[in-house]
């Protein structure tokens, strides 16, 4: 079946190699029998709500983030009628921030968010730099990944967060939770990228696309050898100098 | 000025501890002993750096700082003394070091790393800069390209006399030269443009308006003749140009340098358009020390590699092909230079993480490997986050049959000489830390002398 992405900003939004997400979901896609169709949307471009399957937002430095901010602004009805609607979204680092309300840099200078997330991020004085491990208890699993942020993103009372830090920062390295999920809306700091070391989250990712997409939403397993290896390696690093200045 | 017996006692006693340390075998020991003097006396450096009767140069940039310097050093060795930091300690430790060596120098160059400029430019006070090109590299280390270039800005302008010498085909480097005279560098042959601007680019975005640039010809990542549609923001005027440039695949690479000093044919031994960049550079700073442009074209065809830098090392009946790999748009050259040669059916690749890879490894899946993958019937993919390299072929698609996962180093390089045939050449890239440790290994093996043992 075919799954349809709508990558956000991918010439601005793509410095934590957003990309290798993208190709580890059109992979494992692939080796189940569906296909990935990505599409970019860019500055200008209009968002037609039920046409697409997964929304995918990375990661920027302050200076993209703030060429994309006002532009996610007038999307920003759409974006909420298609999470409303079922619609999955995965968002990164920058990305996560905007979709939380606002985003306050190191300047006092404020970027408006879309709120599709209950958080709200100021820039704090110093960089939470390093590896995580978060143990995301309502999928029996964890997410071994790096975070670089001076963001400290809170979440509003109520909201789920995507896991508990293990080791590292987290969202604002005092909450001991980090990302944050709501409906079909997941949002995240950790890249390194994100999904090729943590398959488990990928196929939930494409599963959860799947559902809008009115498809089947089992998939079968696949050996994962490599990525087992490499999320060891992770959690490892994660363990020995995670959440350390 | 003459040295003071007090400068005189500390050079002896902290160039002690650089002998202790090498024959504790801690490596070349080439920062120990300037770690201690920045500790103790951080105005030592700028004291040592102020007895050097011609002054000093730096050389900065994301990629090519250690090939570039190491090509002005080449171009300046008949004619001068040279202090200079080759063993690529380019911190102020590693510069301090290279400072209390360099008694009889004249002149000191030092490659410097990005974030170290302004502090480095602080105490040397240098006649002349060398600012190459930036690039995203280690964000968990430097911070985002932005912030450095910020810095850059602020250094150069508490150097009102230096002389610059700047890349004009990187949007931040060139603008650099906004309201100041500066010796301007860049190429000039649209013929080997990229057909797109690549993944790596960085700055694609007006630093004055945000719009997107437009390029007549984007030569290596965000590197070309830029223009802002918008505001109009351009390339500014070339001093120094590279046209007519010829690539032999892996043998060197010929180009026209074209100066106000005049014009002349340069053979370099070096392969790749990443290497006319450096060339350029370096060329450029000595025509700004005053060196003859014939001394200039000599020197820079003289130039074999610096170390670990397109370095080949015969090791038996084969030989390695040893190309440091550490950020995208680094990667990206070495990848296409490679393959635009004759790709490798079989390759080592190594990616450590330690504090001088980047602890980050995310950015190899910025680099564009599939034109590598497309010929590789083996990769041994080595080093700390080995099973990640392999993950990034594997996702590319590479056969994950054809993948062999070895993390250790020295088991990894044999199992790839292993399949490598007599006569043959290994292509191995390794990350900074993998590349400093292969090296290790070839000399403890007899096959290159030690870097510190080779004479400036």
């Amino acid at each position: 079946m075919k799954i349809r992405v709508g990558h956000l900003y991918p010439d601005y939004l793509n410095i934590y190699a957003d990309r290798g997400n993208i190709a580890v979901l059109a992979e494992r896609a692939r080796l189940r029998g569906h296909e990935l169709d990505v599409r970019a949307l860019g500055i200008g471009d209009s968002v037609a709500t039920g046409e697409i399957d997964l929304y995918y937002i990375g990661g920027g430095q302050d200076r993209e983030q703030a060429l994309v901010a006002h532009d996610l602004v007038e999307k920003a009805a759409a974006l909420h009628d298609a999470a409303d609607q079922g619609a999955a979204f995965l968002a990164v680092c920058g990305g996560y921030q905007l979709l939380g309300r606002s985003y306050r840099d190191v300047a006092g200078d404020e970027l408006p968010g879309i709120g599709l997330l209950p958080l709200s991020t100021i820039a704090g004085p110093r960089r939470m730099i390093g590896d995580v491990l978060i143990d995301c208890d309502w999928a029996g699993e964890t997410i071994a990944g790096f975070e670089n942020h001076a963001g400290q993103t809170i979440l509003e009372e109520g909201a789920e967060p995507l896991g508990r830090v293990v080791f590292g920062f987290g969202n604002d390295g005092s909450s001991g939770v980090e990302g944050c999920r709501w409906k079909r809306v997941y949002g995240t700091y950790l890249h390194g990228p994100l999904l090729p070391r943590n398959p488990w989250f990928a196929d939930h990712i494409l599963a959860e696309a799947l559902a809008h997409a009115g498809g089947q939403t089992e998939l079968a397993p696949l050996g994962d050898e490599l990525e087992r290896d490499a999320h060891a390696v992770a959690a490892d690093r994660a363990r020995a100098r995670g959440g350390r200045v | 000025m003459r040295p003071s017996v007090a400068l005189f006692v500390e050079s002896s006693v902290f160039r002690g501890v650089g002998a202790l340390s090498r024959a504790a075998g801690r490596g070349g020991g080439t920062t120990l002993p300037g770690k201690l003097l920045w500790k103790l006396d951080p105005k030592a450096i700028d004291r040592l750096a102020a007895r050097l009767p011609q002054g000093s140069v730096l050389v900065s940039a994301t990629n090519g700082k250690t090939t570039s310097a190491a090509m002005v050093a080449e171009i300046l060795r008949p004619r001068l003394r040279v202090a200079h930091n080759s063993a690529g300690a380019n911190l102020v430790s590693g510069i301090a070091s290279t400072l209390l060596h360099a008694d009889r120098a004249e002149l000191g160059l030092f490659e410097v790393d990005e974030a170290a400029l302004p502090e480095v430019a602080r105490r040397v006070r240098p006649r002349a800069l060398l600012l190459g090109n930036l690039f995203r590299d280690q964000l968990d280390r430097y911070g985002e390209l932005e912030a450095v270039a910020t810095r850059w800005r602020e250094a150069v302008a508490e150097l009102p006399d230096a002389e610059l010498v700047l890349n004009g085909d990187d949007p931040q480097v060139g603008d650099l030269a906004r309201d100041r005279s500066a010796r301007v560098f860049g190429l000039d042959d649209p013929r080997l443009a990229r057909p797109a601007l690549q993944h790596a680019a960085d700055s694609k975005y007006c630093l004055r308006c945000g719009a997107p640039y437009e390029y007549a010809a984007a030569y290596v990542g965000h590197l070309g003749d830029y223009r802002c549609p918008r505001c109009g923001h351009a390339r500014p005027p070339l001093d120094v140009r590279a046209c007519e440039i010829e690539l032999h695949g892996l043998d060197g690479v010929g180009f026209t340098l074209a100066a106000t000093e005049g014009t002349a044919r340069v053979e370099l031994a070096l392969p790749g358009l990443y290497n006319v960049y450096n060339a350029l550079g370096a060329g450029s700073l000595a025509l700004t020390l005053g060196v003859p442009l014939a001394e200039v074209v000599a020197g820079l065809e003289r130039f074999s590699a610096a170390f670990g830098r397109f370095e080949r090392i015969e090791v038996g009946d084969r030989r390695l092909l040893l190309l440091l790999v550490k950020n995208p748009a680094g990667a990206n050259e070495v990848v296409r230079t490679l393959v635009e040669a004759r790709a490798p059916s079989v390759a080592v690749l190594a990616l450590n993480d330690g504090v001088a890879d980047g602890r980050d490894v995310s950015w190899i899946w910025d680099v564009d490997f599939e034109p590598l993958i497309a010929g590789l019937e083996r990769l041994v993919a080595t080093g700390s986050r080995a099973a990640e390299l392999a993950l990034r072929f594997a996702y590319g698609g590479l056969d994950r049959d054809r993948i062999e996962v070895i993390p250790q180093l020295e088991e990894a390089l044999d199992r790839g000489l292993e399949l490598t045939p007599p006569g043959g050449e290994l292509t191995l890239l390794p990350t900074y830390t993998a590349m400093l440790a292969l090296r290790k290994i070839a000399v403890a093996r007899g096959h290159v002398t030690n870097y510190w043992e080779s004479t400036a």
